[in-house]
């Protein structure tokens, strides 16, 4: 009984995450605009969506700031972390304090204290807000996830062993390379992986930092939702869930082949 | 690696893109356009103190239904099989994926006065229902999205407690809502202190869920910030007093939740 009452609530809330998604696919597979009657099947939204320039801009723009931020935050955070590991115990604990405050802060917040920023900045320097605000407001929101992804892995780091490296004719530079970087190297590719994922995500900080002139896809989506019926955002819908349905099944076969090689 | 100095970049970069722009909030919030002092901003803020409440009662009002939605889920998920367990939780990381804009327009096609759920009702004959631009719609809206975020932090406390304490209750005559009390809800503690705070702030200053689901008519407090720095009534300084406002909420959330949890250290991980 109580097995049939746990499958029965899973199926419910299981339905109710996924069934307004599978209607937004479906629908996207409309041939009419009509978003509650299905008139007929067709690729129409989709070819639509490919040669919508705005849309494959902003992708482009997504995608680029994805890249460059993650690229970036990983490094900065990645080398930082190393230096806070050496620090005594009262600065470690405040500089990473300080590292949650992007984390914790709602995004309006953190994207409207970054905006003034930038508008300060705008009367020193005459920097416009675009591509270079966006990164640069993306870089920060990414960099603690980093440092918080590196630091565990440090810890699990023996310093004996880079000091043997040493003993045994390394150079301070090479025990770096050839002991410590192999060991947090996972811990870095987490790092770097999570906050791409943040990145080509985020809607609010973007949104207000962005000025009119540099949009990014969800930017763009939003301005979409704000005037009519657009049957183009089920487009990208599905093919966004697509995309994130195959990264994961990947990630979890992998998983299971590593799992596997390990226990023989 | 034996340098300190590796972490100067970072520390630079935190003062200048976290600590600057905090400070610059709280700076607008106290100055008028000459840069006088003045506390004109935080007492014409007052007048939104309504919305303010709104958005606080909504921002509770769904913490909790995702609450007791995902207790459930969390126990029945970490009593499974082990690979039950990893396809069910791939499924519930995944719309989490999807970007939040595009899981609430489904619910904006979904809801609509000519929407599916209308028809469907109109068809098995019950007649419509009008919940598109309701306070309704927009709780439904922010369960619907941060539920995983409630999900997942309990799940990971549940999976630590031990199969043979539950047991052991019950031999020694515990019935369900005992076990429930002295078991389950003080052991997952840590779990619920993470999804309550990982579910409330970001609803409690969501502007696109309202904005999408409630119309026009059911600003919330986040809507009201988001006047301030987009659109035509530009004013960073008034911006500024709602966002500090925001900012204390937050500050008495994470030190309630601080005071409920001793536990820190295992918070932390759980936040992550």
């Amino acid at each position: 009984m109580m097995k049939f009452i746990s499958k029965a609530y899973l199926g419910i809330i299981f339905s109710f995450l996924y069934l307004p998604i599978l209607i937004l696919i479906i629908f996207s597979f409309n041939e009419s605009k009509n978003r509650a009657k299905f008139t007929g099947f067709s690729f129409k939204w989709y070819i639509e969506l490919f040669s919508n320039d705005l849309i494959m801009k902003s992708l482009f723009n997504t995608l680029l700031i994805g890249f460059l931020s993650a690229i970036i935050a990983t490094f900065i955070g990645t080398i930082a972390a190393i230096g806070i590991m050496q620090m005594k115990k009262k600065n470690k604990s405040f500089l990473l304090n300080l590292s949650y405050i992007p984390i914790i802060n709602p995004e309006i917040v953190t994207g409207v204290s970054l905006m003034m920023l930038f508008v300060f900045f705008n009367k020193i320097f005459g920097l416009e807000l675009g591509f270079i605000t966006v990164l640069l407001s993306h870089i920060t929101f990414c960099l603690p996830y980093v440092v918080l992804n590196v630091m565990p892995k440090l810890r699990q780091v023996d310093p004996s062993i880079y000091e043997a490296a040493q003993d045994l004719g390394c150079n301070p530079k090479q025990a770096f390379y050839k002991v410590v970087l192999p060991d947090i190297m996972p811990g870095v590719f987490s790092g770097f992986l999570m906050t791409f994922t943040l990145s080509i995500d985020d809607f609010v900080i973007t949104y207000f930092t962005s000025g009119s002139s540099f949009q990014t896809l969800p930017v763009t989506i939003y301005s979409m939702t704000r005037k009519k019926v657009n049957p183009q955002i089920n487009a990208i819908s599905s093919i966004i869930f697509l995309v994130v349905l195959i990264v994961l099944i990947v990630i979890n076969l992998k998983e299971e082949k590593k799992q596997r090689r390990l226990k023989i | 690696m034996k340098s300190k100095l590796l972490s100067l970049p970072y520390i630079f970069w935190l003062i200048i893109f976290i600590l600057i722009p905090t400070f610059l909030v709280v700076i607008f919030a106290f100055i008028d356009e000459n840069y006088n002092f003045t506390t004109k901003w935080i007492i014409e803020s007052g007048n939104y103190i309504g919305i303010l409440f709104k958005s606080i009662y909504f921002a509770i009002i769904s913490t909790l239904i995702c609450f007791i939605i995902a207790f459930p889920i969390a126990f029945i998920l970490s009593r499974s099989k082990k690979y039950i367990q990893k396809t069910l939780l791939m499924l519930i990381i995944l719309p989490m994926w999807m970007n939040l804009l595009l899981r609430t327009y489904a619910w904006m096609t979904l809801l609509e006065n000519n929407g599916i759920i209308n028809q469907f009702l109109n068809f098995i004959g019950l007649g419509k229902i009008n919940i598109i631009n309701t306070p309704y719609a927009i709780i439904l809206g922010m369960v619907y999205n941060y539920l995983p975020f409630m999900i997942l932090p309990l799940y990971s406390v549940m999976t630590k407690i031990e199969k043979s304490i539950i047991e052991a209750a019950q031999d020694l005559g515990a019935n369900y809502f005992v076990i429930l009390c002295k078991i389950l809800l003080p052991l997952s503690l840590s779990g619920i202190v993470a999804g309550i705070t990982m579910v409330f702030v970001p609803s409690v200053s969501t502007f696109i869920i309202s904005r999408m689901l409630g119309g026009g008519g059911n600003l919330l407090f986040g809507d009201i910030i988001e006047q301030q720095f987009i659109g035509s009534t530009y004013n960073p300084y008034m911006g500024s007093a709602m966002s500090l406002f925001l900012m204390i909420i937050i500050l008495i959330i994470m030190w309630i939740t601080n005071m409920i949890d001793k536990n820190k250290e295992d918070r932390q991980g759980m936040l992550l």
